[in-house]
């Protein structure tokens, strides 16, 4: 009947097999087309998801779908969106569509680049949707696979390494998850992997196993977002990557580590979220610094912007565990905001290196004369990654860092650092890239065309729009929020127990089959 | 004294064991007709293997709904759902084998053997025998059976390798037949019975035996180890897997793990029940070192058999992880691993021979550079493999890992499970490389001799469609594992 979410899930499959059954009758400019067309319905179908979402609805989970899949050990479809996954979700049936458009360029077996990227759109969709943990770790891993393609068959001098590196260091983060999620299954009587019936199991578990649970969980997902010292992956991986490659990395993959974190970790440990939430803190604070720093130090502009994911990505972090209701909102809100900013960073980044064919910041200089339009939109976007009021990084930074003030004046006062930190390598780069003087050889440069306007004028313009109307998100976001806030720090003294069933009903999934 | 017996003689029933006769007679059919013909004809030959194993296939069938006794023969053989099982898969994997052989010899300019097909039917008899085997000395025997058919099919071309790794095979495999042996004597002793549920009925009730027992038992899995490749006892793999020819690599590689897997959960799930609790941490300790040394050795490998006779270690350590869990839930998973990794390693030694071109050419890693290129579909076939292996959704591996891990779990083993995970992901790296070097290298000079006309990479069309079986297993498996998982489920029971 409501099938909406498998539909937006398998739709890009469906356009990844169309591609592939062409063969090699199918000529390169029509995999283009169709790949774009796939997306691009999966976008319009992901729209309609948003419009059935009903942000006051009680239950926390909507246009949920359940079905029987592997019966015999309990493995079941379930999907559903709640005012975090559906942001995700829209995030990545946007982008999409945008990135393809960003690999028109791509010549090298458009074919199977365009097949790669439509199942990881599947893939990564599947990840926010999923309600079953193993259904959820199925997708987590599935989109290791056209990635790593991506970043090998399609990325830079170095992109074996890079691809190869990143498939090892998530899949050993993942290996950990695979055996947390075994053991809450074996525990809760080896019957089901469903969200809602594990985590019922994680709230009877012994706070020590509740613990080792959750650093087995934390360790896939801190790779993922990434948290130093697992970040090493990120830099190669970003670098090496094809444009649309680093967009996707950036913007989806990332937030899948973030997503994991509120989904499972805070849901599923409140004890153990409390307990390491100062180690955890450390860590982010570490990463929102280390990776400021090292932004600063960079020359190569594709690695400079990853470093500022690893900073910015800390932040998130840092909010979610600072359990305030601004904290996860604003955490969830930067998310979002990352993932356009940055993804639209790194699509500039690729339009300005297919130009001067560098992207050392010290070959570059005075590009902004011969391409005025293109160097405005680089800095329209460099304002709103660096957190200025009116664009949409601001108003996640501010409440991420309002929330992190109520817990820790520290941990607050190192926080807004990073803001100032990314101001100044941001404009920093921006400077050496866009003004003095120009060289003889990037004096006649195109500026921005067509196919450009079109996939960059969508992106800035909610850039703007979510930096006007933040309410548009945190409408939907904030009753998930509070969601997760009621289980980790029912109160703001943290002492009323956290398994209570009231607050279990309100994450439990609608009663029925399965 | 007429009218009175002096010796007791059973019943005899033989329709639990047909499947193995019709086998052996289609093996001497073939035998004569090599003898007797002028000039045998390969196809002739296929034609008599494949009949051969269609006619075993459909004795087997009723023996699903067997109604008589739970064993027969004397209580030697038992007709249960699980030996119907296994000889199912073991005569669909003979009859994949005896396909992917037909192409091998018709591509590599050996001199056709006519041997071949009557050895294989020899040896898949041994098989669905040893899986049937309620009496250890039926097992002994069909073990004996498939070795010595192997061992010869192993050498079978003549070539160098061939011959070495016939010859090691055949070294180590008559010590490991005397450690089994030895074993069955030990365990005779303790029980006096060599029949497997009387040895079950024996060890609940004795106490004072249970020492020498024991000894029975370890000593039986030195031969169970060296049959299924498991470490300590897998020396002979990777130079066998390497050195046999590829289709030979392809269907022993599935057949013998699944028969000695079959044979070896009888001897622990029924003989040696009662003692669980003893024999799980000698399981745990085989399945712990086959894994690391399965997976780490293969890291350094340059030859593509090679490196899969090294993940086929790892990959007997993880069917040991589901072991460890005793009764049904171990052996569901162990038979679901066992279907998905007769699927996958078929399927993967099947491209092996497929990028091969004829022979034994083309063996190395460094030898699919760019294979994407010039033979998209081989690459694609061997990704999918690889990924199996590798244990990547949405392939028969991930489940397979799944369920044999949460297995372990249940059982209380997740130290084993960490580290099976973990090196899962060292065991990620080599798979990964030979996608690394078929999708993102650019093609050496490929030989002219292993081009067609159209400068594609010879693709044998034939070989190519016998592969469809495995690679639909393989993602069947890994996405609706539903439609067979309730066969399993019925065939996890063992009656003795």
């Amino acid at each position: 009947v409501n099938k909406l979410l498998t539909l937006t899930t398998f739709l890009p499959l469906l356009g990844a097999l169309m591609v592939l059954a062409g063969g090699r009758g199918l000529k390169d400019e029509a995999a283009r087309w169709v790949a774009l067309g796939a997306s691009l319905v999966t976008f319009i179908v992901s729209l309609i998801v948003l419009g059935r979402f009903d942000p006051s609805a009680s239950e926390p989970f909507q246009m949920v779908e359940q079905a029987h899949w592997v019966q015999s050990i309990g493995l079941t479809y379930t999907v559903g969106v709640d005012g975090v996954s559906i942001w995700m979700l829209l995030l990545t049936t946007f982008l999409f569509p945008v990135s393809i458009l960003a690999s028109w360029t791509v010549t090298k077996d458009v074919r199977r680049f365009m097949a790669a990227m439509l199942v990881l759109e599947t893939a990564v969709i599947g990840t926010f949707v999923a309600l079953d943990l193993l259904l959820f770790f199925l997708f987590f891993e599935a989109l290791l696979v056209p990635m790593y393609l991506l970043i090998g068959g399609w990325g830079g001098q170095r992109r074996i390494y890079a691809a190869i590196k990143f498939f090892l260091f998530t899949m050993a983060g993942s290996a950990f998850l695979l055996l947390g999620i075994l053991f809450l299954y074996s525990k809760g009587g080896a019957v089901s992997f469903r969200y809602d019936a594990l985590l019922g199991v994680a709230g009877g578990l012994p706070a020590t196993t509740g613990r080792w649970l959750f650093l087995a969980f934390f360790v896939a997902f801190a790779v993922k977002v990434p948290l130093v010292p697992l970040h090493t992956w990120l830099p190669d991986a970003h670098t090496e990557a094809p444009t649309a490659g680093s967009v996707l990395l950036a913007a989806l993959l990332l937030k899948v580590g973030t997503y994991g974190l509120i989904r499972f970790n805070l849901v599923f440990f409140p004890e153990a979220s409390k307990y390491f939430a100062t180690f955890v803190g450390v860590i982010a604070v570490i990463g929102i610094i280390y990776g400021a720093v090292n932004a600063l130090i960079q020359t190569d502009i594709k690695r400079l912007v990853a470093y500022s994911s690893v900073s910015h990505l800390g932040f998130v972090v840092l909010g979610l565990f600072a359990f305030t209701q601004q904290g996860v909102t604003g955490g969830v809100l930067q998310m979002v905001n990352h993932g356009l900013a940055t993804g639209a960073l790194f699509l500039l980044v690729g339009m300005v290196y297919e130009r001067t064919h560098t992207r050392d910041l010290g070959e570059m200089g005075g590009l902004a004369a011969g391409m005025p339009w293109l160097m405005g939109a680089f800095l329209f976007t460099v304002f709103a990654s660096a957190g200025l009021p009116g664009l949409n990084g601001f108003v996640g930074e501010f409440l991420v860092i309002i929330g992190t003030f109520a817990v820790s004046n520290w941990f607050g006062a190192l926080a807004a650092t990073a803001v100032v930190l990314a101001a100044i390598y941001l404009l920093w780069s921006y400077q050496r890239m866009a003004f003095g003087r120009v060289r003889e050889e990037h004096r006649l440069l195109p500026d921005v065309n067509l196919r450009e306007v079109v996939i960059l004028a969508p992106v800035l313009a909610l850039l703007l729009v979510f930096g006007v109307a933040p309410k548009l998100l945190t409408d939907r976001i904030d009753p998930a929020a509070e969601a997760v806030i009621a289980r980790v720090a029912p109160d703001p003294q943290h002492t009323t127990d956290v398994g209570s069933p009231v607050r279990n009903s309100i994450l439990a999934l609608p009663a029925g089959e399965p | 004294m007429i009218g009175q017996e002096v010796l007791p003689t059973p019943a005899l029933v033989f329709e639990p064991v047909l499947p193995e006769l019709v086998l052996v007679a289609f093996a001497i059919a073939g035998l004569l007709y090599e003898a007797l013909a002028k000039r045998s004809e390969p196809i002739l030959h296929l034609s008599i293997g494949l009949s051969g194993v269609l006619l075993a296939a459909a004795t087997t069938l009723p023996l699903w709904s067997w109604d008589g006794a739970a064993t027969v023969l004397g209580g030697t053989v038992s007709a249960d759902r699980f030996a119907v099982l296994a000889r199912l898969l073991l005569l669909v994997v003979a009859a994949l084998g005896l396909l992917l052989a037909y192409q091998y010899f018709a591509r590599s300019g050996d001199e056709r053997k006519g041997e071949f097909t009557p050895l294989l039917l020899f040896a898949t008899s041994g098989m669905t025998l040893i899986v049937a085997a309620a009496d250890l000395i039926v097992t002994f025997l069909a073990l004996e059976i498939l070795s010595l058919s192997l061992y010869v099919l192993t050498g079978l071309t003549g070539r160098r390798a061939a011959n070495e790794a016939s010859m090691k095979y055949f070294l180590l495999g008559a010590f490991s037949s005397a450690f089994f042996l030895y074993g069955v004597a030990m365990a005779y002793g303790a029980t006096g019975t060599t029949k497997i549920g009387a040895m079950a009925l024996a060890l609940t009730g004795s106490g004072g035996t249970q020492s020498l027992a024991l000894l029975g038992f370890a000593l039986l899995a030195v031969g169970f180890g060296f049959k299924v490749s498991a470490a300590p006892f897998h020396m002979w793999t990777p130079d066998v897997y390497q050195g046999a020819p590829t289709p030979v690599t392809a269907y022993m590689s599935a057949a013998t793990k699944i028969a000695a897997f079959a044979a070896l959960i009888r001897v622990l799930d029924v003989a040696f029940q009662a003692l669980a609790w003893d024999w799980a941490p000698v399981v745990w300790g085989l399945a712990a070192v086959s894994i690391v040394l399965g997976s780490i050795l293969a890291i350094a490998q340059t030859n593509v058999k090679r490196m899969l006779a090294y993940s086929s270690i790892a990959h007997a350590g993880f069917i040991l992880t589901g072991l460890t869990a005793a009764g049904a839930v171990g052996i569901r998973s162990a038979v679901f691993y066992l279907v998905a990794y007769a699927a996958m390693t078929v399927g993967a030694f099947g491209t092996v021979m497929l990028v091969s071109g004829r022979g034994e050419e083309r063996t190395r890693i460094a030898d699919y550079a760019g294979l994407a290129r010039t033979s998209p579909l081989s690459a694609a076939l061997m990704t999918l493999f690889l990924l199996s292996l590798a244990g990547i959704p949405p392939t028969a591996g991930f489940i397979a890992k799944v369920n044999v891990f949460s297995a372990a779990i249940g059982a209380g083993y997740w130290g084993l499970v960490l580290l099976g995970v973990v090196m899962s992901v060292a065991a990620a790296f080599f798979y990964l490389r030979v996608i690394v070097v078929m999708y993102m290298q650019e093609p050496e000079e490929v030989s002219a001799s292993s081009m067609a006309p159209d400068g594609e990479v010879l693709v044998g069309r034939g070989a190519g469609a016998v592969l469809v079986v495995p690679a639909a297993a393989t993602l069947v498996l890994g996405v609706f594992p539903g439609v067979i998982v309730a066969v399993i489920e019925k065939a996890s029971v063992l009656r003795w």
